[in-house]
């Protein structure tokens, strides 16, 4: 049962062989044996899980259940939910008990039906690709607990890779999904920039940030995509479109479909051993009936420098409402008003989100604008074109996810470019707003997940999911689970 | 010595009338008690997002057409980031580099009489931009306390070209500006609740020489501070210039207890804001159907008006300034004419101008409090000008209609009787018993005493109880007189 299918236990919960009561309490006991080393969760209030899930049977005896009605899943701790701690992973919001719903989260539970099991680790502020920034501690990864989840969204990985959870939610602003789906063997979607509102979701970089599932195949980032998208008139970036279902496409053959390799993602930077892995992944589309056809991003390698002076910008504006005034931590002592904010944000941040507010307010301010941020706003048109280019010769894109498998804790903590690098393949995808995925394709030679990235075009996430499920349906990566989490 | 010249720019927060906030639905209703307007948006809780109001955005092309501006097509809004307790965000949301409103022009009346003339002031740009909260100082013992209700609040601010060149062109000016935005509909104009502050950028210089530097005066919230802060600020910038000092680049406050500027802040220092483009908010699109839509929809502008006026009822300029002053002034005076007719048209402005806004300002009350409607006043001048009765009598009538004796001036002249006697054949008859009655004055008018004469039209008068035609009068008197 807790490695089954949203579907699965949709049909499980509609034949009432299980109530969503049951499956929640299957689940927040393994929560409760498995969270303490895993770290996954930060908050868990069983009280909360379980009337959710009371009212959720409800619906269910009384004919009004969706398709995920009465399924658990984890949020991951950057959506605001009414009564629950929402924290952001920081030190600032340690405290802080929202008073209101995020759009994904009235979608999901209110709408839907789903039933939350609580709120999952992040690094802070979904500013990190290890998960080592959260100040409520590392995650570890469930296929080596020595290692890192990948980040930020490392909590809902490791949720759902150690079936704590059977789906979570995660956000993606520079690869924040995809990565951590690489590292624990998840399929993650990022959709287009606007396709799921950002009201009530923390903001990092305002331009960049997309909520998307994180689950265990195409088939259940479907399904969860059509609760979670849709026009919000409280999202003024959210684009008015008409609901779609997701899984319209599922089972299409993939028989001629053009896939694009762009030559700048199998040059050097790659483990070999996800190289190899990506290259099975291509001769086994090739045997679906796919074509491959050579594409180039030329200049996908600014991309890394362009989107660490935007996001930056944006988060250290973003953040300056962390101002200990209203809500959230607040230094103990202060002697006046400035006083009062440089210790709070002093001690309220941790090292990583004060690094990444001096280069966003060093990279906006007088005299440095133009050099900086209009500079990074060029290339960023740059890096939209490439794709617009490529996308008139393929269908999809096609290449690795991450250039390694799961790094050690610590490895890259203290070498900040090397962790930015550890998303150098997915960054590029959230400048130019494209929908992007990742999902399993292999396992390295010590047993650690490799995952490979599918990039759609604006809006064409129903084929992304599809190429995806055809996939998932010849092989069976995205079944393996670690051991030892029974 | 040549003289000093003064140039005077001016930046006015024009708190636009919407029922809810610029970027919330949270209502901006004046005086409610602290943070109960405050919605998660206005407290900047963590992942809330701004979206635009439209009626925010009406406001402003209003005033761009209004002032013959380029309403732009596309403007940005940008973040503009400083700290402040009363700033729930740490930025503030306004316009920078693309304004919704740009260009554009005020004309301004100054002075009075021989030295009354009009003059063009320019606009630089008007913008859409949320205000702050308030930080209360009182009743907290040493702490400081936020009310977030007005944060939020829209506002447009509009700034001036440095065309100014008097404390009086600065006055004209705000009142020019006062007057327009209440006209149009888009302030309620309310200083006291500060709906309409000023900020005055002042500088002095010699003419033929470059700019003085500028002082800027921040919040000056009635006409009166701001005349009196220009000409304080400009009287110590002349004197620190002639006793050989410079002038710094400053902020200044405005006290009105002492009369003085003091500097809040000096350039050193200024803020930057790093402005840039909010990535929560598209760029503000306005079609050319919307502009087309909201011109259809605005009315006749003062200075139109005043032309209007002026050829069509042939007022002096003077008449039709003090008509146009305000709309619902406008709206009174044509109102009156409609009923008195267009031959009436200029002692219907009289009636509107002097005796309606003396007894007005005497009970303190607007002139859509008028307890005179515009039908009555109407109805009132047309009996003068078709002489049923007199203007000494009209003043009886436009009082017994204020008291609300009846509900036309028809209506009391008929009740009590003060319809005009205009029967040549019994004025006569009293002009006999009149002159029978009082030898003494006919005789001294004929020793050649003209004051005398007035003594007679007098005692007719008063036979009559003011009700004869006093022309009428005066004719049978010197006809009598002479015979």
């Amino acid at each position: 049962m807790i490695h089954a299918s949203l579907k699965e236990l949709a049909a499980a919960l509609a034949a009432k062989s299980i109530s969503s009561v049951e499956l929640t309490r299957l689940y927040l006991d393994r929560i409760a044996r498995l969270n303490p080393g895993l770290n996954a969760f930060i908050t868990v209030d069983e009280e909360k899980s379980l009337a959710a899930a009371r009212a959720a049977d409800a619906r269910i005896v009384a004919g009004q259940a969706g398709p995920l009605t009465g399924i658990p899943i984890a949020q991951k701790d950057i959506f605001c939910a009414a009564g629950w701690r929402t924290t952001c992973g920081s030190k600032m919001l340690e405290n802080f008990v929202s008073p209101y719903d995020a759009t994904v989260i009235v979608k999901l539970e209110q709408e839907a039906g789903m039933v939350s099991l609580g709120k999952v680790n992040m690094d802070e502020f979904a500013m990190g690709s290890s998960n080592e920034t959260s100040w409520f501690g590392p995650v570890q990864n469930p296929w080596d607990r020595t290692r890192v989840p990948g980040g930020s969204s490392g909590g809902s990985a490791a949720a759902v890779a150690a079936a704590l959870a059977p789906v979570a939610t995660g956000t993606d602003t520079g690869g924040s999904i995809r990565q951590p789906a690489a590292l624990c063997n998840l399929t993650g979607l990022k959709p287009t920039y606007g396709v799921v509102s950002r009201y009530g979701m923390i903001a990092f970089a305002s331009s960049l940030d997309q909520a998307g599932p994180m689950a265990r195949s195409a088939e259940d980032c479907a399904l969860m995509l059509s609760a979670m998208a849709g026009f919000d008139e409280k999202d003024s970036t959210s684009l008015e479109r008409p609901a779609e279902d997701y899984s319209r496409c599922l089972g299409q053959p993939l028989k001629g479909l053009k896939i694009g390799l762009p030559k700048e993602f199998f040059g050097e930077g790659c483990g070999a051993e996800v190289m190899a892995a990506v290259q099975a992944a291509i001769e086994e589309y090739q045997r679906l009936g796919a074509e491959m056809v050579e594409v180039s991003l030329p200049n996908s390698h600014l991309s890394v420098p362009a989107y660490y002076v935007i996001a930056p910008a944006e988060a250290s504006s973003n953040l300056s409402r962390f101002d200990g005034v209203r809500y959230g931590y607040r230094a103990p002592e202060y002697s006046d008003l400035n006083d009062m904010y440089a210790k709070t944000r002093a001690q309220g941040f941790g090292a990583e989100v004060k690094r990444r507010i001096l280069i966003g307010t060093y990279v906006l301010s007088h005299g440095y604008y133009d050099a900086y941020y209009l500079q990074a706003q060029r290339i960023r048109r740059l890096i939209a074109n490439d794709f617009v280019e490529a996308f008139k010769e393929c269908d999809v894109i096609l290449g690795p996810t991450s250039p390694s498998t799961a790094f050690r804790q610590g490895e890259k903590a203290a070498d900040p470019v090397q962790m930015y690098l550890s998303d150098i393949y997915t960054i590029a995808v959230n400048l130019a707003g494209l929908p992007g995925m990742s999902l399993p394709c292999g396992f390295d030679s010590q047993g650690l997940p490799i995952g490979m990235q599918l990039i759609g075009n604006y809006f064409d996430e129903a084929r992304l999911l599809n190429v995806a499920h055809g996939y998932q349906q010849a092989t069976d990566w995205h079944r393996r689970t670690p051991a030892g989490l029974e | 010595m040549s003289q000093w010249e003064v140039v005077i720019g001016i930046e006015t927060h024009v708190q636009l009338a919407t029922a809810s906030k610029i970027f919330s639905g949270a209502s901006t209703a004046f005086g409610a008690a602290p943070n109960t307007q405050a919605s998660p948006v206005d407290l900047a809780l963590p992942g809330v997002l701004p979206v635009l109001n439209r009626k925010a955005v009406e406001c402003a092309i209003r005033f761009g057409l209004a002032v013959d501006a380029t309403v732009a097509g596309k403007s940005v809004f940008a973040r503009k980031n400083y700290f402040y307790p009363d700033l729930p965000k740490g930025y503030q949301i306004s316009q920078f580099e693309l304004p919704v409103v740009q260009g554009g022009h005020v004309t301004i009346a100054v002075g009075q009489g021989d030295k009354a003339y009009e003059k063009r002031i320019n606009l630089t740009r008007a913008h859409l931009e949320e205000d702050a909260g308030k930080s209360l100082h009182e009743d907290f013992h040493g702490r400081t306390g936020i009310d977030l209700n007005r944060a939020g609040t829209p506002l447009l601010e509009i700034v001036t070209e440095p065309d100014m060149r008097s404390a009086d062109e600065a006055v004209a000016y705000a009142k020019a500006l006062h007057a327009l935005v209440r006209w149009i509909g888009i302030c309620d104009g309310n200083m006291q609740e500060g709906s309409f502050r000023c900020d005055a950028n002042v500088s002095v210089h010699k003419p033929g020489t470059p700019f003085g530097t500028r002082r800027e005066i921040k919040n000056l919230n009635s006409f009166r501070f701001l005349k009196e802060a220009i000409e304080y600020e400009v009287r110590w910038q002349i004197e620190t210039l002639e006793d050989g000092g410079k002038i710094q680049q400053a902020t200044v406050l405005f006290d009105p207890a002492t009369g003085e500027t003091r500097a809040m802040r000096s350039k050193e220092d200024a803020h930057d804001y790093r402005y840039f483009p909010d990535p929560d908010l598209l760029p503000l699109v306005i079609s050319p159907e919307w502009i087309d839509r909201t011109r259809a929809d605005l009315p006749e502008l003062p200075q139109a008006k005043k032309q209007r006026f002026m050829a069509e009822y042939g007022l002096s300029s003077y008449d039709a300034t003090t008509l146009t002053a305000s709309l619902e002034t406008a709206d009174y005076f044509e109102a009156t004419v409609a009923v008195a007719g267009k031959a009436s048209a200029k002692p219907c402005a009289n009636w509107v101008m002097v005796d309606l806004a003396a007894r007005l300002n005497k009970e303190g009350l607007e002139i859509g409090q008028s307890p005179v409607s515009a039908a009555q006043l109407g109805g009132l001048v047309a009996r003068i000008a078709d002489n049923t009765i007199s203007n000494a009598i009209a003043k009886k009538v436009f009082e017994a209609l204020w008291a609300g004796e009846g509900v036309s001036a028809d209506a009391i002249i008929e009740q009590q009787g003060l319809k005009q006697i205009t029967d040549t054949g019994a004025i006569e008859k009293l002009v006999d018993e009149v002159l029978a009655a009082n030898p003494a004055n006919v005789a001294e008018f004929k020793a050649g005493k003209e004051k005398a004469f007035n003594a007679l039209v007098g005692q007719v008068m008063k036979a009559t109880k003011g009700k004869a035609n006093p022309q009428q009068v005066n004719d049978l008197l010197r006809q009598k007189l002479a015979g």
